[in-house]
């Protein structure tokens, strides 16, 4: 076994190991090990990423070398490690374009203690991306909430610690379903690693015995994550959780955490029930019907919001609405489109936070629209990331969000399955997405009635520049050239299996 | 159908349990409560869990007396789970309570739905 197996593992004992040393840190030199760790992070995901397009087949990782009934494992193939570059590169540009504002929100003597629940973040979505073991899996899920929790509550405001405990109501019945889902798929099967647990499940479904509570547990597991990741009409919790929380969080939170838990799903789709099962079972109409329903009302809810924050947060519900009609579409092109979409949304929604934090910042702090007329002069390079955002969500070619939609509706006509449908909830959501999105673009770049003022220098924030060119470097980059990721996608979910 | 009920009583216990730890959890505008429903729910399924590694007439998982035959001891495995279950649980109402002496000290009330007005109101005077 190559030296590039171990990454995964010791990218996971390191953000562990580097959480608990920023918890000793000043708070400069904390932020300072989460970008180091990022870094370095993305820097193996490309060499074990390397590794899997060289191998062309998926990695079980015994750790200890503890066989299998008995040892914890890890698989990578390609579809994880290429997520959890991308992740890595996320929070690196969400922690370094976010700090003027964290050191605005949050009082000087706990900021090292945000970068703990960052460094843990890291830690559990990399272990949920690639945990082998559905136990493993659960008790990350807790520590992610858990941690997200905690970059939500720092910030000592009494509308953010109500967000906090909502937020956290949500998370708690959605891991308690998921968990009571385990535990019917262990007393089912008496397996919990996933390669054992599929066979078992396969077994089970084709001799029909049981049928109920192994639909019981299906449902569970899917319902615990659709509602820890926000599928309407779960989505209560985000418009608050979003608005409210420090744009780094409200970037890590709806980029990466949410999306986190749904590629999870996709793996135990995938790994645990088997494809044939679940999209035999049912359950995927259900995801398509909710995932439609998510894409119109979280659409009709931003249009209707008159505060910038809260308008991205409902658009977040409205994207992950996208990522879950695409699962339910097919097992196949479907869920490349999800994934497609998860990376867009990852890409383009911290920096959408981002942005519309500085356009707030030089409008005087308030986030109302009328207030932002003309922003975008006031700071050229967040209202240029925030266009370029905006057009990605809305679809525009060039950008990632232009091939996301292009996939779904690519996936429906090739696999002529719900074509009508899919088409009308593509072009209806994209009509809405333009019109807020859109109306919000010119209210920023609309000087008419403001008084001009020296626009904003880049080097006054640079932070905030190199965070901004990253993510539309990366955007317009996986917009372009598109088609060897897709293959990439596609190759990674064939070996999933 | 009574008698089935009592054969698998622990799992009926565990599941009713659950119902009234979910429904506290949903229901209640009071924060305390909520956070002991939670708890609630949350044991109701270590329950569950701990009766399916139950087999009655064997011993605990420890080797007392040179006896390695595994069909001696009952799974330790369910066990083991519910050990990492209650670590999390711990942790998590370590966190729902700060978020609740938080909230108390700021708004002087346990009472959601208040806490909510008097926090949009605060909102509202601020702008």
């Amino acid at each position: 076994m190559s030296f590039a197996a171990n990454i995964p593992l010791f990218s996971i004992v390191l953000c562990l190991l580097a959480s608990a040393v920023s918890a000793l840190l000043r708070a400069r030199a904390a932020a300072w090990v989460t970008r180091v760790l990022t870094a370095l992070v993305a820097f193996g995901s490309v060499l074990v990423l390397l590794m899997g397009i060289k191998n062309g087949a998926a990695v079980t990782y015994q750790m200890g070398h503890f066989p299998a009934p008995w040892g914890n494992e890890l698989r990578f193939g390609i579809l994880e490690p290429l997520v959890s570059g991308i992740f890595a590169v996320v929070l690196l540009s969400c922690v370094v374009g976010g700090n003027k504002e964290l050191q605005r929100d949050i009082e000087p003597a706990k900021q090292n203690l945000y970068f703990v629940m960052v460094d843990l973040i890291l830690a559990t979505l990399l272990a949920l991306l690639y945990t082998n073991d559905l136990f493993t899996g659960y008790v990350f899920i807790e520590i992610c909430t858990i941690a997200s929790c905690g970059i939500l509550m720092i910030r000592r405001l009494g509308r953010t610690t109500l967000a906090a405990v909502r937020y956290m109501i949500f998370s708690l019945i959605g891991s308690g379903m998921f968990m009571l889902g385990i535990i019917f798929l262990y007393s089912l099967t008496g397996h919990l690693l996933m390669p054992n647990l599929k066979s078992a499940v396969a077994a089970l479904w084709a001799s029909g015995e049981s049928h109920t509570p192994l639909m019981m547990a299906m449902c569970l597991i899917t319902l615990g994550l659709c509602i820890k990741s926000g599928l309407f009409p779960f989505h209560f919790w985000m418009p608050d959780t979003y608005g409210y929380s420090t744009p780094c969080s409200a970037g890590i939170l709806s980029g990466l955490v949410s999306k986190g838990y749904i590629f999870l799903l996709i793996r135990i789709i995938r790994c645990v029930f088997g494809v044939e099962v679940f999209y035999a079972s049912g359950i995927q109409t259900v995801l398509y019907v909710l995932g439609i329903a998510g894409m119109i009302v979280g659409s009709i809810s931003a249009i209707r919001e008159n505060e910038v924050f809260r308008m991205i947060a409902f658009s977040s519900a409205a994207q992950i609405g996208y990522i879950y009609m695409g699962l339910g579409l097919s097992p196949a092109l479907g869920t490349v489109a999800a994934i497609f979409h998860i990376l867009t949304h990852a890409i383009t929604k911290p920096a959408l936070f981002l942005s519309a934090s500085r356009l707030v910042e030089v409008s005087g702090g308030r986030k109302r629209f009328k207030a932002l007329q003309g922003a975008a002069h006031r700071d050229p390079m967040a209202g240029t990331a925030f266009a370029v955002g905006s057009l990605s969500m809305i679809g525009l070619p060039l950008t990632m969000g232009f091939i996301a939609k292009y996939l779904f509706a690519f996936a429906a006509f090739r696999e002529n399955r719900l074509l009508l449908p899919t088409l009308l909830a593509l072009a209806i959501s994209t009509v809405l997405n333009t019109f807020y999105f859109a109306r919000t673009l010119i209210r920023v770049y609309n000087t008419r009635g403001v008084t001009p003022v020296p626009p904003v220098r880049l080097r006054a924030q640079p932070g905030f520049a190199f965070a901004a060119i990253l993510l539309m470097a990366e955007n317009i980059a996986c917009g372009v050239l598109a088609q060897p990721l897709i293959e990439m996608l596609t190759k990674g979910l064939s070996i999933l299996e | 159908m009574l008698q089935s009920l009592w054969e698998n009583r622990v799992p009926v216990a565990a599941v009713v349990l659950f119902a009234v730890g979910f429904t506290t959890l949903l229901l209640h505008r009071n924060l305390l409560k909520k956070i002991i429903g939670l708890n609630i729910m949350d044991t109701a399924a270590y329950l569950f869990l701990t009766s399916l590694g139950y087999i009655a007439g064997r011993k605990p998982p420890i080797i007392t007396d040179g006896n390695t035959d595994p069909s001696a001891y009952v799974n330790p495995l369910p066990a083991g789970l519910v050990l990492t279950g209650i670590v999390v649980s711990v942790s998590v109402t370590a966190l729902m309570l700060a978020l609740t002496v938080r909230l108390y000290e700021r708004y002087h009330t346990l009472d959601l739905d208040q806490i909510y007005l008097m926090a949009k109101d605060e909102e509202e005077e601020k702008r």
